[in-house]
């Protein structure tokens, strides 16, 4: 017992003080890709090279339409590696309450040797002809940590009860969310508490791109909870892994 | 070309033996045989291998080689630890007779690897104990994914009926309790069903594939340089050691050999996934024994890895670090230092961590003499990895098939008779301080040159097997590489697969709240299972 106690008092306060400092990732760690779109050139090398399609483009009628969808993309670096216009930045924070919110797109006038060069519309945030669509921005974050809050506080006062359910992601989904529970994470000191049954919860939490196999018992879990409730998809696979869209009940937070 | 001399004498022997009975013998590499032969040969050839040369069958699956061929094949890969060397058994299953004799009866360890055949190429398992479903729960339509005329994006017709139909068992007093598939931690997906007599469980009926997802299927369909990603998701906890087995692989097929710098930063990243799921375990482990306090301080040093990862390979879990040649990232003076220093602090960590675990005789309790994995049983099952050399067998690819850079450091492998979860952990805490000496030893010679060796396209028709002493146990990738930079087969072998069946052998006798530390000593990928 005194051995125990004496391990922990050594140890010390090994928590993150975040938010109230910025999350510690390294400078190295590679974060979402950012593109330089008044100056892109050439879309076809990131969009090849892409193992997810995340990059991706469309040609018609001598315009360009272009695309990033963070939904799919798994921080690989590749694209950023054949094209200088792509840079990978080490910020892993991408979570939004829509779905389209992880895409952007522009149109470009397109040249006869394949490149493009004018930017013709955008860079826009979200689908086209959706009234929702808008410029880029950066305070997104911010703006949807306050969103979830206030929804969240309204729901359920103070704390979060999450059920887990992993619909067939790899495990790396699971270590990094077993990974919030840890000393140094903490997640319980923000009244978030993941529960063993889906009768206590008050969000699902997805992974995976949803398994043939999986289909109905997450149907099952979803249904067991109690309403109000709220789904979150968690990783590239649980945000564009197929699908996910058009099996599970409305999803309330992406965080690929 | 060559073929190392211990292996070339089995073959010599073997064709002695089964003169005019081998269709062709065939050296892919220096130490991987084809021979070619036919189905009613394949029992006498693998007692044959086993008895005489104490061979294992570490991987059993077919090909759809209809379109090239005109038939299908079945592999069988022999490991033989003593010659260093593989053997692989082809067989043709001819279209018109879709049908295979099983081998389950003579060699547990292919039982679901059989079914699994018979579940996604069509072809039909004589003989078998017990031929249900399998990869495909009973629920699905009749497909046959893995042939080459099903298409990837097929809508399938409508499921229908029950996902699996368990055996029932009787008797006064005898409960069941199912269990899953969703279970209460954060973890993966399968289900379990316990028959017990009061607390004693007497049987487990394991349910898994839960999360198959088509992943071998996808392979055929992507450039080879995008199936290196798709490897780091086969199992998350073991990203960088498939994507390496799979970059081998293709290596392999395409005669290119990762330059010695390559191959140790290849091994330090291997030893770096040991490192981080060998201490994650220990402390799940201990949680689930109720002391929770000591997987407070492994999850701590856990995070110290992964937080090193990331300066090392730009992610936490080592992925896009692979690639096919070597490795993307080459690693300056700063972040070798940040490595030496996470080894040595850990070190000192570890040796408190020890210590306090010993020092709390309720967790010996609970560990010792629980969920026991008899030698002659994993023997039997052919349990590899950490839970084969808890119970005396004694295999360990990084010694035996050298690979990486393993042949040009000093290790020993610890290996224990006893068969426990305590062993099963123990395993795991020796296996730490060795991978910490691999990584010293590596950092003090790190040869200098180049990180990569250029691969542009794989040649076509090549069959190669690649391979990786994961921290769970071996992984095995086998490529058919097709025109076009492809592939037409890649076959996946995950630990896990073989060493399910031995967690519902482990179990019987103990009481259910057992359970999940017992589970955990193993800690089985589903995802790697299921795939
Ligand atoms: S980082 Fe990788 S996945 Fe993401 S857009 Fe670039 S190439 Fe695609």
């Amino acid at each position: 017992m005194f051995e125990i106690l004496r391990a922990s008092l050594k140890t010390g306060v090994v928590t993150t003080r975040y938010p109230a400092t910025p999350a510690e990732v390294s400078s190295r760690a590679r974060g979402r890709p950012e593109i330089d779109w008044a100056n892109w050139k050439d879309a076809r090398p990131g969009a090849t090279i892409c193992p997810t399609g995340a990059i991706s483009y469309q040609d018609a009628n001598g315009q360009r339409e272009a695309k990033l969808d963070l939904a799919k993309c798994i921080f690989c670096g590749l694209c950023a590696e054949v094209d200088g216009a792509i840079r990978m930045t080490n910020n892993c924070q991408c979570a939004t309450p829509r779905r389209d919110d992880l895409s952007t797109r522009a149109t470009y006038r397109l040249r006869g040797d394949g490149t493009h060069d004018q930017i013709l519309t955008g860079p826009l945030v979200g689908q086209p002809r959706n009234p929702e669509q808008r410029p880029v921005e950066t305070e997104s974050l911010e703006t949807l940590g306050k969103q979830i809050k206030q929804r969240t506080s309204k729901l359920f006062g103070r704390s979060l009860h999450i059920r887990e359910v992993d619909a067939g992601s790899c495990n790396g989904c699971e270590i990094e969310i077993v990974g919030l529970n840890s000393p140094v994470y903490d997640l319980e000191r923000f009244g978030v508490h993941f529960v063993a049954s889906p009768r206590h919860a008050d969000m699902l939490l997805v992974t995976g791109p949803v398994t043939r196999n999986m289909e109905l018992a997450l149907k099952k879990t979803y249904d067991a909870m109690p309403p109000p409730r709220l789904v979150a998809a968690v990783g590239a696979c649980g945000c564009s892994g197929g699908s996910l869209a058009s099996t599970t009940p409305p999803v309330a937070a992406w965080t690929p | 070309m060559t073929v190392l001399p211990e292996l070339l004498s089995i073959v010599t022997e073997l064709q002695k033996r089964f003169r005019g009975r081998l269709d062709s013998v065939r050296t892919a590499h220096v130490n991987e045989v084809y021979v070619h032969a036919t189905m009613d040969l394949v029992a006498g050839f693998t007692a044959h291998l086993y008895r005489k040369w104490n061979a294992r069958l570490v991987s059993f699956f077919a090909d759809d080689a209809r379109p090239g061929e005109g038939a299908f094949h079945l592999y069988y890969v022999f490991a033989l630890d003593a010659a260093h060397g593989f053997i692989v058994l082809r067989v043709p299953v001819s279209p018109d007779k879709p049908e295979f004799i099983s081998l389950t009866n003579a060699i547990h360890a292919v039982n679901w690897q059989e079914r699994e055949v018979q579940d996604m190429f069509g072809l039909k398992l004589l003989g078998h104990p017990n031929p249900r479903r399998c990869a495909l729960h009973d629920h699905w339509p009749e497909v046959y994914p893995l042939r080459k005329d099903f298409d990837l994006r097929a809508t399938l017709p409508p499921f229908q009926g029950e996902h699996h139909k368990f055996r029932a068992v009787e008797g006064e007093g005898v409960f069941q309790v199912p269990v899953g598939p969703v279970h209460a931690g954060i973890i993966e997906p399968g289900h379990f069903l316990f028959s017990v007599a009061g607390e004693p469980v007497l049987y487990l009926q394991l349910r898994l594939f839960y999360v198959h997802k088509g992943t071998e299927k996808l392979f055929e369909s992507l450039p080879v340089p995008h199936c290196v990603r798709l490897a780091e998701s086969i199992s998350g906890d073991s990203s960088f050691a498939h994507a390496t087995a799979f970059c081998y692989a293709v290596e392999r097929a395409a005669d290119v050999e990762a330059p010695p710098r390559a191959r140790a930063l290849r091994t330090a990243c291997l030893e770096l996934e040991r490192i981080y799921n060998h201490l994650a375990d220990i402390g799940a482990i201990c949680t689930d024994v109720a002391f929770v306090t000591a997987n407070m301080h492994a999850m701590r040093l856990k995070e110290r890895v992964l937080r090193v990862n990331e300066r090392l390979a730009g992610n936490r879990l080592l992925r896009g670090m692979a690639c096919l040649g070597g490795v993307r990232f080459d690693w300056d003076t700063e972040q070798l230092r940040a490595l030496a220093d996470l080894v040595n602090e850990l070190e000192t960590e570890l040796n408190s961590l020890v210590e306090l675990i010993r020092g709390s005789s309720s967790t010996r309790d609970r560990l010792e003499t629980t969920g026991v994995l008899k030698p002659e049983l994993a023997r039997d099952l052919g349990i590899v990895g950490i839970a084969g050399r808890a119970s005396g067998f004694d295999h360990d690819l990084r010694r035996d098939f050298p690979h990486a850079f393993y042949d040009k450091v000093q290790f020993t492998v610890p290996v224990f008779s006893e068969g426990d979860v305590q062993r099963r952990m123990a395993v795991r805490r020796e296996e730490l301080y060795q991978s910490f000496s691999i990584i010293r030893q590596l950092l003090e010679r790190l040869p200098p040159g180049p990180i990569c060796a250029p691969l542009a396209e794989v040649p076509p028709d090549r069959t190669a097997l690649g391979y990786v002493e994961g921290w769970r146990g071996e992984i095995f990738h086998w490529v058919r590489t097709a025109p076009g930079n492809r592939l037409a087969r890649c076959k996946i072998k995950d630990p896990s697969l073989q060493n399910w069946p031995s967690l519902s052998e482990a179990i019987l006798g103990n009481i259910v709240p057992d359970f999940p530390v017992v589970n955990k000593s193993f800690n089985l990928s589903y995802s790697g299972t299921d795939r």
